[in-house]
């Protein structure tokens, strides 16, 4: 089976030019990042895009209207990534229904690990440190698939695909078989890719295609080109 | 859920970190069972950082009212700050992490973390905002005598609230081999109600105090409130007093009770100085110790539930009130405690009791960069 392709971008005015470049270039799901002041769980390539994309305006409501433009570009499914802080201000439940309503797939809050507002259907994040107990509620309560974080760490590019994986991976199967698991944070060219696609279903790409994408379209298109090709010959 | 206080607390943090925070919150819990880690921060308290701390009446300040001061400037370092920072390496030593990661705003947790992480031989990184270390350059200079790597924050408003993310960032790296000693009373759970305990002391030694020296408790409790630490250890011991009128005092220019919204920063719900969108305001503050756009979870319960009322004070009343204390009473306060005091003529008290949470040594430039 063809493994998953995930891109994460930060929501802003060329949003939708470059979702569509990544899907022409292989992106099976795009993240659409809603900027926060204060990103907990990012490095500095994702903090410096939403410091700019704050200062360019796009605050939650420029975002969900981003997220629908987006929709209008692309088939695949857009998931929006955030923070607690976003969804306390605009109403957690209405967050949930207004970034439906404009063609999400589901959401992904950073720093809201599962068991905090239970009601909220999202995609869960697990960790090398989370225990198999942690594991088996975060698969429980997903929405969909699972996101294996990488790293021991916040997101950002590292040189090679970390060792945690493997282990996480083989855990995550054992607990909670037949949920999809995507693998995200740290990875940023073709060999990482295919190296923990091997070992998933699936990857997402964040902070090195925020930085090809500052080059544009086109480089996006050919960068995400590169994962997608390192992805089909694993398979 | 694990909010705590009413519809605050929390733990809005990445899950990386959540298996730390339940092995901190069971490594609390048994702590708090073991007569020996009392006995030990009992010891420490006394042979080490100079406690009981005194209470001192402050007659020429405010010869209209019976004001008393509880002398947390002539604890050990400078601050109060010490007394969650000793306990919390007790503790991060039960844990077996042997590296320390902090963040300071005016310094004084900085070095209150820089002096236990010498006293117990632990690696200590404190963070740091590239301005709070240009108008606190001394406590810069402590903390790098005392052995700590002061790591400067340059991006974002360049103060607390940026040093404080930067820290957690450190710790979701190293979470394996590091605890983090945050310094106040913020922070996902167990956090809050750890350092709420550890500064529980001001209030049970000012209540004896008090009642030793007046026969009665106090009518009006202050302190000053950035995070809260050392106010939610004062009125800790005064909570349960209905008679006794709770009064927080923010900086003006970073009123996350006064003029905040619910919100969540830091891991926590509370009260946060946010934009209608959620994103994080800057605070203004002469004081780089209230210069914080959070506050912890519990003070924003009591401002809710009515047992707690917090005011302002400008940066120009605390200026006044930070000169009139030393002129008055030989004593040079640090401009955080310095805005509680500009607040005491105008309470419907004679009776008080304030928290003089630190001795004012580190703001000497930024005060006498301003005449008069």
């Amino acid at each position: 089976m063809s493994k998953t392709l995930a891109i994460y971008l930060m929501s802003g005015p060329n949003t939708p030019d470059l979702a569509e470049a990544a899907v022409e270039g292989g992106a099976d799901l795009v993240e659409l990042g809603f900027p926060f002041s204060d990103p907990l769980a990012d490095g500095p390539v994702v903090r410096r895009a939403a410091e700019r994309a704050l200062a360019e305006g796009m605050r939650t409501k420029a975002c969900l209207d981003c997220l629908a433009a987006v929709r209008e570009r692309v088939e695949v499914p857009l998931v929006p990534m955030t923070y607690s802080s976003l969804l306390e201000a605009y109403g957690w439940e209405r967050f949930a229904e207004d970034a439906r309503a404009a063609g999400a797939a589901s959401l992904i809050v950073a720093d809201l690990p599962a068991g905090e507002r239970p009601g909220l259907r999202r995609i869960q994040l697990v960790a090398p440190t989370s225990t198999d107990e942690r594991l088996r509620i975060a698969a429980a309560a997903t929405d969909g698939w699972l996101y294996l974080v990488t790293v021991t760490g916040t997101t950002g590019a590292r040189a090679g695909l970390s060792s945690s994986l493997a282990q996480l991976a083989e855990r995550a199967r054992a607990v909670a078989p037949g949920v999809e698991l995507y693998a995200g944070f740290g990875i940023s060219t073709p060999a990482d890719a295919r190296a923990a696609a091997a070992l998933t279903d699936g990857v997402v790409v964040g902070s090195r295609a925020l930085e090809v994408a500052e080059d544009g379209p086109s480089a996006l298109r050919d960068y995400v080109a590169s994962l997608r090709d390192a992805l089909d010959q694993g398979t | 859920m694990t909010e705590t206080y009413g519809a605050y607390g929390g733990r809005y943090v990445p899950e990386t970190l959540i298996p730390a925070l339940d092995e901190l919150t069971a490594a609390w819990e048994e702590a708090l069972a073991d007569e020996s880690f009392r006995a030990e921060l009992d010891e420490l308290a006394r042979d080490y950082a100079g406690r009981p701390t005194p209470l001192t009446r402050a007659e020429r300040f405010a010869p209209d009212k019976r004001l008393y001061l509880k002398r947390e400037d002539l604890l050990h370092t400078g601050a109060h700050k010490l007394n969650n920072a000793l306990g919390q390496a007790v503790l991060a030593r039960r844990l077996g992490k042997q590296r320390i990661v902090a963040e300071t705003g005016a310094g004084q947790h900085g070095v209150a973390t820089a002096t236990v992480c010498a006293r117990f031989g632990f690696d200590c990184v404190v963070y740091m905002g590239a301005e709070d270390m240009r108008r606190q350059k001394p406590n810069v200079e402590r903390m790098g005598l005392l052995g700590a790597e002061v790591r400067p924050v340059e991006f974002g408003t360049k103060t607390l609230k940026e040093a404080t993310s930067e820290s957690i960032r450190d710790w979701i790296t190293n979470v394996e081999t590091t605890h983090y000693l945050i310094g106040s009373c913020v922070g996902p759970a167990p956090y809050p109600a750890i350092v709420r305990e550890l500064q529980a002391v001001i209030g049970r030694e000012s209540r004896a105090q008090i009642l030793e020296a007046e026969g009665r408790l106090p009518e009006a409790v202050v302190a000053c409130v950035g995070g809260g630490s050392n106010a939610i250890g004062m009125f800790a011991g005064f909570i349960e007093d209905a008679e006794v009128e709770i009064v927080g005092v923010e900086a003006a220019g970073a009123a996350s009770l006064g003029t905040g919204r619910a919100g969540v920063l830091h891991g926590s719900r509370s009260s946060v100085l946010a934009d209608e969108d959620g994103q994080i305001a800057d605070a203004h503050s002469i004081s780089a110790g209230l210069d914080y756009p959070g506050v912890g979870p519990e003070h924003a319960y009591l401002r809710d539930t009515g047992r707690a009322r917090y005011v302002g004070t400008t940066d120009d009343e605390a200026l006044a009130a930070f000169r009139r204390l030393t002129r008055t009473e030989g004593i040079i306060p640090a401009l955080e405690p310095a805005h509680a005091l500009a607040r005491v003529d105008e309470l419907d008290a004679e009776l008080i009791l304030l928290c003089l949470s630190g001795r004012g040594d580190k703001d000497l430039a930024e005060v006498l960069a301003r005449p008069e």
